[in-house]
């Protein structure tokens, strides 16, 4: 086995098992910590696709920003402690179960089927080594998709006055 | 088998997306069914990763980094409603909050 498929195959494990003890454990900050564990993974995978700009902005917004506002929630709810009511009754556990095989199956079986990437379009004038460079990225970013990343800038700011005027104690 | 391909990647995307559909169908605590809506997110986002290197297409590597910043969005305007509802209910348990079922 290559070194990549190595990294892959430590890497899924490990994302796998995080997230599965994100829905299983019954403390909600060892959540938020084994969530960050599988960001952290899903960072490395993104390396192991040539993508180092994503795997650095994952770490970052996901595992700095995002988790330490999960964790601040969970910590000033004072949600520390297993909640008596967090238990699904079993029929609808199983029934979640059975569905989520059935699912993955599904899905696995169209990803493991063989698929073959279409033929190469004009727009991959890119050589795959320097596709997820930051050059690459902010070239995109700045030309072809300009009108888009302008728009993430508004969604960002109304989403933050939103959040403002939505935890703002009433007078 | 030795060899890792596109198959494997969105095989593992698939098993996390459902891990994340699991959780927001058994748990109750408001902040764990974010927390696999976050799961799911980033499956989404390894599948996009995924098919932009095996297509050469910028285009879904752009993608993932808007999914980024509606992701973190997201959260943070959840997190402020979970924060009203606990301060008007004392509860996160996304049973209590009924009114407007149909």
């Amino acid at each position: 086995m290559s070194g990549l498929a190595v990294a892959f195959w430590i890497l899924a494990a490990v994302a796998v098992l995080a997230s599965l003890l994100v829905i299983t454990s019954r403390n909600p900050v060892a959540s938020v910590l084994y969530l960050v564990v599988s960001f952290f993974c899903l960072a490395g995978l993104f390396v192991t696709l040539n993508s180092h700009f994503l795997a650095a902005i994952q770490v970052i917004v996901y595992a700095g920003a995002i988790m330490v506002l999960f964790l601040f929630v969970v910590m000033l709810l004072n949600l520390g402690t297993p909640q008596w009511f967090d238990v699904a009754a079993t029929p609808l556990k199983a029934a979640a179960l059975l569905l989520g095989v059935a699912f993955v199956g599904a899905l696995a079986a169209t990803g493991l089927g063989g698929f073959e990437p279409a033929a190469r379009g004009p727009a991959s004038a890119i050589s795959p080594d320097v596709l997820g460079s930051t050059e690459a990225m902010a070239t995109a970013l700045y030309s072809t998709y300009y009108l888009p990343f302008l728009v993430t800038a508004l969604l960002l700011l109304v989403a933050m006055v939103g959040a403002v005027v939505l935890a703002r104690r009433e007078r | 088998m030795s060899e890792i391909g596109v198959g494997h990647y969105l095989t593992l995307s698939a098993v996390l997306f459902t891990i994340g559909v699991i959780g927001v169908l058994t748990r109750k605590n408001a902040i764990i069914v974010f927390m696999s809506i976050e799961i799911m997110l980033n499956a989404a986002n390894l599948a996009f990763v995924t098919f932009a290197r095996a297509t050469g297409d910028l285009g879904g590597m752009v993608m993932v980094l808007f999914v980024i910043a509606v992701a973190a969005a997201e959260a943070a305007v959840g997190l402020a409603i979970i924060v009203a509802m606990f301060r008007h209910r004392e509860t996160v348990n996304v049973d209590v909050f009924t009114t407007m079922r149909g």
